[in-house]
């Protein structure tokens, strides 16, 4: 598998009233073509700003102000506008959290799968409509034609996802940031998206990017996992070998915290504390104010380091593969 | 969308029905007209004729129901003044106030939705916030000061524009319009200006404020990772959604522009309807301002149901809710 995106010591600051604030900092990770990543994080730890880093998205006052992010070769932090408004929606695509609000409530479906397909491709409008009943039947929406007329309001939450997901598929892009697509629907819906979202993107060979907060969701979907705390990626690797023997702390604490059908009526295990203020974070490791193995070594902020056959932590008291879970 | 109509037609009417009888009510207790229109050496018996003939003798609710009786088949009176129907005075001066309000309007929207869209794009820019600071002056200066400069610096001073009058006028359609020709067209930009400064600066604000909204949206947001131009997104995906609220003030200006525009017609002697309300208002005619306000009453209805229907275009929801209902 060849590499893809090549994101290094991605650095996004939010320049507020109060201070600079640094929503993502030092954040690298690597991902090749048809591979499924998952970043976990709880709201707030930046997982949410990297992906729209990368498509050069961050609203203002935020901005990226440090590192590199290759695709295919291209940086799209030197690239800027130009190059990236090129990408968007044809190379890189995006789905959003709320379906409720992707989709403009005054336009018609047709209106804006249409515009998608002309933004990239020089085609006629008949032949634009053509591609958009194809990508809609893609996603399971049966009378595709009688559809398109319709206006965002007239579907459920679901059906909108699906809108929006067949939006993204329209031009096959390399790569499809998911920002926690499945949060607002329904549980059933969210499994059908789920294993459609994954059907679709191995079909086409796209690589993804499924940013969460809920591991559920994500251990059975994705191929790694990148687990961000305050703006960094604390823990790294294969899906399976993270969610069996995390090495972090906090990435022990949020699996934990997942309730089992095994430990039925035992207590449910919690992280002690709050992620801490991006305008006031703690000295050494961002982490040691409700880390249980926190001691003075804590201190220096400890760096991400390689602990194992793909794998990293950014820990000075890793846990070993030799300790038994409290779970599994 | 019948049945909606419908019903909105008759909320209509019911208006204007409960304004009649205020008006009439009003003007009734303003004071008595005999008073103002008789020489002063007149008799008595004069005195109680002249009363007589304009049926002011008679108690008010008949009064009233004579007056209804009358409206009904399109007789709103005959002017104590200038003995001849009101509503044919007013319908004379109609063109005038109607052709200043429209070109007042047309200017305050092209000038203001763009302004005010670039503004709320770059609130931050100094392009935003001069806008922004301008649009102060525009709405907290009163009206005839505004006029008054407007005349002092480009009729007085610059001597470009004439300071008042209507100045020659085309028949189109039956109808005199002065924007035909440079003479009109030049005693028309001054009073313009003046009666579209105000709302100009109201949907200067109106339009940042709701762009600034809209901008924040995730749909906005979607359109530009779908990689639409930037071009596309503002014109289509953002001026579509500011353009609800931005239609619906648009409708109650217009009204209020034809209604109000007496400040604007006294300063510029512009010979509209809003200058025979206040020679009307000083003579005590009761039956030309019982017909101004009606007619008032009935543009400003008239324009809300336009504004109705105009709005349910833009907005599908309510389309398919307001129908149901």
């Amino acid at each position: 598998m060849s590499q893809l995106l090549d994101v290094r010591d991605l650095q996004t600051q939010f320049f507020t009233r109060d201070g600079v604030a640094t929503a993502v900092d030092g954040v690298s990770f690597t991902l090749n073509r048809g591979e499924i990543l998952g970043l976990v994080g709880e709201s707030g730890s930046g997982k949410s700003v990297t992906g729209f880093s990368i498509l050069g998205l961050v609203d203002p006052p935020g901005r990226v102000t440090g590192g590199q992010i290759l695709f295919d070769g291209d940086d799209l932090v030197r690239g800027g506008e130009p190059l990236l408004r090129g990408l968007r929606g044809k190379r890189i695509a995006m789905i959003f959290q709320d379906p409720m609000m992707t989709l403009n409530p005054v336009l018609r479906i047709d209106t804006q799968m249409i515009e998608t397909v002309q933004a990239h491709a020089p085609v006629s409008r008949a032949e634009a409509r053509a591609r958009a009943e194809e990508a809609l039947v893609r996603v399971g929406i049966s009378s595709p034609a009688e559809r398109l007329k319709s206006y965002p309001h007239q579907f459920s939450g679901g059906m909108r996802q699906r809108v929006a997901i067949a939006i993204a598929l329209l031009h096959k892009p390399d790569l499809i940031i998911a920002d926690e697509p499945t949060t607002a629907l329904d549980v059933t819906i969210q499994a059908q998206i789920l294993s459609e979202v994954q059907a679709l993107c191995s079909q086409s060979g796209t690589a993804l990017i499924w940013i969460t907060h809920d591991l559920a969701v994500v251990s059975g979907l994705a191929d790694r996992l990148a687990v961000m705390y305050a703006g960094r990626i604390i823990e790294e690797g294969p899906t399976a070998e993270v969610i069996a023997r995390p090495r972090h702390p906090y990435t022990r604490g949020l699996i934990d915290s997942v309730p089992q059908g095994k430990r039925h009526g035992a207590r449910l295990a919690q992280i002690p504390g709050m992620t801490p203020s991006l305008l006031n974070l703690p000295e050494g490791c961002k982490f040691a104010p409700r880390c249980p193995r926190a001691d003075a070594a804590c201190a220096v902020e400890p760096r991400l380091d390689p602990s194992g056959p793909g794998r990293a932590v950014r820990c000075h008291h890793p846990h070993g593969d030799s300790e038994t879970r409290v779970l599994s | 969308m019948i049945v909606y109509l419908v019903r909105r037609v008759g909320q209509s009417l019911l208006a204007v029905m409960a304004m009649a009888v205020l008006v009439f009510i009003g003007v009734y207790f303003i004071g008595n007209p005999v008073d103002v229109l008789i020489n002063p050496e007149a008799t008595q018996a004069d005195i109680l004729a002249t009363t007589e003939r304009l049926g002011l003798d008679k108690p008010l609710w008949q009064q009233f129901g004579i007056f209804l009786g009358n409206a009904l088949q399109g007789d709103l009176g005959t002017s104590f003044v200038y003995g001849r129907p009101a509503l044919d005075i007013i319908l004379e001066r109609l063109p005038a106030t109607m052709e200043l309000a429209l070109v007042a309007l047309f200017l305050s929207v092209a000038i203001g939705i763009p302004l005010g869209v670039w503004a709320g794009l770059r609130p931050e820019s100094i392009a935003g916030r001069t806008i922004m600071g301008g649009s102060i002056l525009g709405f907290s200066l009163p009206n005839f000061w505004q006029g008054m400069l407007l005349i002092l610096v480009f009729a007085v001073l610059l001597g470009w524009l004439p300071a008042g009058g209507r100045g020659a006028t085309t028949e189109v359609l039956g109808l005199q319009v002065s924007f035909l020709t440079w003479d009109g067209l030049s005693h028309l930009i001054l009073p313009a200006v003046n009666l579209a400064l105000f709302k100009m600066s109201l949907i200067i604000r109106l339009a940042r404020a709701n762009t600034r909204e809209v901008c924040l949206q995730d749909y906005v947001k979607f359109a530009r990772a779908k990689g639409l131009s930037p071009r596309r997104v503002v014109l289509v995906h953002i001026l579509k959604n500011i353009m609800i609220p931005v239609v619906t003030i648009i409708g109650l200006e217009l009204g209020s522009m034809v209604a109000f525009a007496i400040v604007t017609e006294t300063v510029f002697a512009w010979p509209g309807m809003g200058k025979l309300l206040i020679d009307s208002i000083n003579l005590l005619d009761r039956p030309v301002i019982v017909a101004y306000l009606m007619l008032t009453v009935l543009i400003i209805v008239g324009i809300n149901l336009l504004v109705d229907v105009i709005y349910s275009l833009l907005d599908p929801r309510i389309r398919l809710s307001e129908m149901k209902g």
